[in-house]
């Protein structure tokens, strides 16, 4: 057994320790990764519009172009949700560039006070990169009484660079989506 | 009794397997079979081998049966066997839903407890010590567990089909693939989560086995044995370990996030909390996409070792095949999203992934020339490993152009989740891995053994099951292309030709099964002695050189390899 001996020699064991450490490690940054990607993956919706994920922005667009384009509202409930929600436009049309103000309505039809909280995109998702929100009910929850009407408001503008995009500037409709849920209780 | 591996070096070997020998019969060191501790507490890497496949081969029947029960639902439209009426032995199958439970388990079986056991862990345990020199694993403890690992796991897999799922229905039947939310919010029962842990389980195993294998590759070669003369079935099982450590983790990182989900109140995968139901599926494919390269890399190696043994010839282009299995695991991580065409990626997205998917065909089309190569010219002896090596050249290359069709964004729309894409990946997998899973276990039957097997019913086994799959598969692409969906026990007249069919495929094929156990039993029973290399000059691995079985402890001296020997 000399030769089994020569090869759990302490060399060739510390050699098989960082092999096997260097391996763990691979298996733990992996990990790492897989809960890593789930703010990542938002950041990245975010930066490039995938899934049609909206923009947000502070300030209305500098630049106002001649191109309309029309914008069409839907509403959703989640099964269950206990809500009454449609908008109250079935479209609208804006230039490029140009701020618009639309209006939903929303209605908590249970008997117990709920917290309500939407989530939101656009079709086709490409217009997500140029569809730009200033402000919107969606950025925060909505807290309901029973039977309370709200009248919720989205202003946004279409980003005029859409013009200018090879796919965007054949858009002339985008439709902008709401799906409202009721809040999961244990949520900050 | 010592073969000669390429001239040279007779004697070194001579010496050495005699040595062997003498110690292998007489139980010197070598517990009886019989002994249980023998098992649980085995640090052998070919004891633990043996088990893997014994294990491989109980899932693959259990799998099998599964199967069954789809195709006999799918014989003929309406609920044939899913109609909480139709019973065998006194089990009632249950609805529409346990079909789905039954599709789910038949998938994860087959995976999780056939493929990946019999390729990685029966023979790459066996063969990647022997055939790189070394007298065991690196660390022969971590290989008992990851072992006794897969019995847990697979108990607790088959326990979920038998508790409340959804409802009152029993079982998870969302699907290997556990997309949420139907895996969270749509299944309230404990199934999923016993599922989860499961899979769980199972990886844990397979990832302790990944790094006992990249260690003892890395480590404990003999000496003169480089990484470019290391032969390629010992490469294709390091390409695979290092596909599981990535792949992997990112796995259990979703089944954690789904688990949480489920009963922690997260919301990774919810959308009224801030998730994203879609990030689950690209977690998913992440892992999904390399864990069917997982699948089928060993086997390529296998195949290799054969087509060359039974050409009597090196393998053609030995260093563009290592290097085709680099790059088929490198590439296999960046095109997941062709398994998302439908859910929504933009055009600029889907033109990526189309592109980087149909690369894929270019190494392992370097493979695929390179076993013709191979075989062309040299003194092809048909026997059978070798027939099921062709037949797997030839399925796989069928279920390779099919999936160069699937890649394409536009015609995936149109199938996607039809029996097409079943059709493909069952050509590819469960004929591609299952036949070179067959052809590796005729190749090294004798040496595991230590016995003959009948190559009479070996032939027949293969001419069966060759006939059988292909009836079973093959009209599926029809079916596919029709509309016939996946995941679905009832469906409309029209597809009712060719399911038939496909399910008279199924008896073909259970036939040959039966075969295949009549060859064990035969084998068993006869007992005739195993030569040490019974396929001659052309089978040249570290493996012929020792007796058949080999001894309980090999290479006590450790055998030498030419700096210019090459595969």
């Amino acid at each position: 057994m000399s030769a089994a001996r020569e090869m759990t020699s302490a060399r060739s064991r510390r050699h098989r320790a960082f092999i096997a450490a260097a391996c763990a490690g691979t298996v733990l940054a992996m990990t790492g990764l897989a809960f890593a990607s789930v703010p990542l993956y938002k950041l990245f919706c975010e930066a490039t519009g995938l899934g049609g994920t909206t923009r947000k922005a502070a300030a209305s667009a500098g630049q106002v172009l001649d191109q309309m384009v029309n914008v069409r509202f839907d509403s959703n409930v989640a099964p269950g949700a206990g809500l009454r929600f449609r908008p109250l436009q079935g479209q609208m049309s804006v230039r490029l560039g140009e701020s618009g103000l639309a209006f939903y309505e929303v209605t908590n039809t249970g008997d117990a006070p709920q917290t309500f909280v939407a989530s939101y995109n656009v079709a086709p998702h490409l217009a997500g990169s140029f569809f730009v929100k200033l402000e919107c009910f969606c950025f925060r929850d909505q807290i309901l009484q029973p039977g309370e009407t709200l009248k919720l408001p989205v202003v946004f503008y279409v980003d005029p660079a859409m013009a200018e995009d090879i796919q965007g500037k054949h858009l002339s409709e985008i439709t902008l989506s709401y799906t409202f849920f009721r809040a999961p209780e244990n949520q900050g | 009794m010592a073969t000669e591996i390429q001239g040279g070096h007779s004697a070194h070997y001579a010496t050495e397997t005699g040595h062997g020998d003498g110690d292998s019969d007489a139980g010197h060191g070598t517990p009886r079979w019989y002994n249980p501790a023998r098992w649980l507490f085995s640090t052998n890497h070919k004891d633990i081998g043996t088990m893997y496949l014994v294990f491989a081969i109980v899932a693959g029947l259990i799998g099998g049966a599964l199967s069954g029960l789809i195709r006999w639902e799918l014989a003929q439209p309406g609920l044939q066997v899913f109609n909480d009426q139709t019973s065998l032995w006194g089990i009632v199958f249950g609805n529409a839903h346990n079909y789905n439970v039954a599709v789910t388990a038949h998938g994860l079986i087959m995976i999780f407890f056939m493929v990946m056991p019999a390729l990685i862990g029966g023979f790459g345990n066996w063969f990647v010590p022997l055939q790189i020199g070394a007298p065991d694993m690196a660390f022969p403890r971590m290989n008992n567990i990851s072992f006794w690992l897969l019995p847990a796991s697979l108990g607790l897999l088959i326990l979920s089909m038998f508790v409340p799922g959804q409802g009152s229905d029993n079982g998870f039947g969302g699907g290997w693939t556990a997309y949420a939310p139907l895996s969270t919010t749509g299944h309230n029962g404990p199934a999923m989560d016993l599922a989860i842990l499961s899979l769980h389980i199972a990886g844990i195993s397979s990832i302790l086995g990944a790094i006992n294998f990249i260690t003892t590759i890395f480590n404990m070669r003999a000496p003169g044995m480089t990484l470019h003369n290391m032969p390629l079935f010992a490469w294709s099982v390091l390409v695979t370990a290092f596909l599981l450590l990535l792949a992997l983790p990112v796995f259990a990182g979703a089944l954690t996030m789904l688990l949480t989900d489920r009963n922690f109140g997260t919301h990774f995968f919810s959308p009224d909390g801030g998730g994203d139901p879609v990030l689950y599926q690209h977690l998913f494919w992440f892992f999904g996409h390399p864990e069917v390269y997982i699948l089928i890399l060993p086997g390529f190696g296998i195949i290799s070792n054969i087509v060359s043994t039974f050409s009597r010839k090196p393998i053609f282009g030995y260093l563009g095949m290592a290097y085709a299995m680099v790059a088929i695991g490198l590439i296999g991580f960046i095109v997941w999203a062709h398994h998302m065409y439908t859910a929504g990626l933009s055009l600029n997205l889907r033109a990526y992934f189309v592109a980087a998917t149909m690369i894929i065909a270019v190494p392992t089309g370097i493979k695929i020339f390179s076993w013709i190569a191979t075989m062309w010219g040299g003194s092809i002896d048909f026997k059978v490993p070798m027939l099921w090596a062709i037949g797997f050249i030839f399925l796989f290359t069928v279920g390779g152009v099919t999936g160069v069709v699937l890649s394409n964004a536009s015609v995936d729309t149109r199938l996607h989740d039809t029996y097409y894409v079943v059709a493909h990946f069952h050509y590819v997998l469960s004929l591609g891995a299952v036949f070179a899973i067959f052809a590796g276990f005729y190749y090294w039957f004798e040496k595991i053994w230590g016995v003959k097997y009948n190559g009479v019913l070996g032939g027949l086994h293969f001419w069966i099951t060759f006939i059988g799959v292909n009836i079973v598969f093959f009209p599926q692409h029809f079916l596919g292309l029709q509309g016939f969906q996946r995941r679905v026990p009832d469906f409309a007249d029209a597809y009712a030709h060719w399911n038939r069919i496909s399910s008279i495929g199924y008896v073909i094929t259970a036939l040959g099964t039966v075969v295949f156990l009549i060859l064990l039993l035969e084998s068993a029973v006869r007992r005739r002695k195993a030569a040490a290399n019974p396929w001659g000059d052309g089978a040249t691995t570290f493996e012929w050189t020792l007796s058949s079985p080999p001894p309980f402890h090999q290479f006590s001296e450790l055998p030498r390899i030419d700096a210019d020997r090459a595969h």
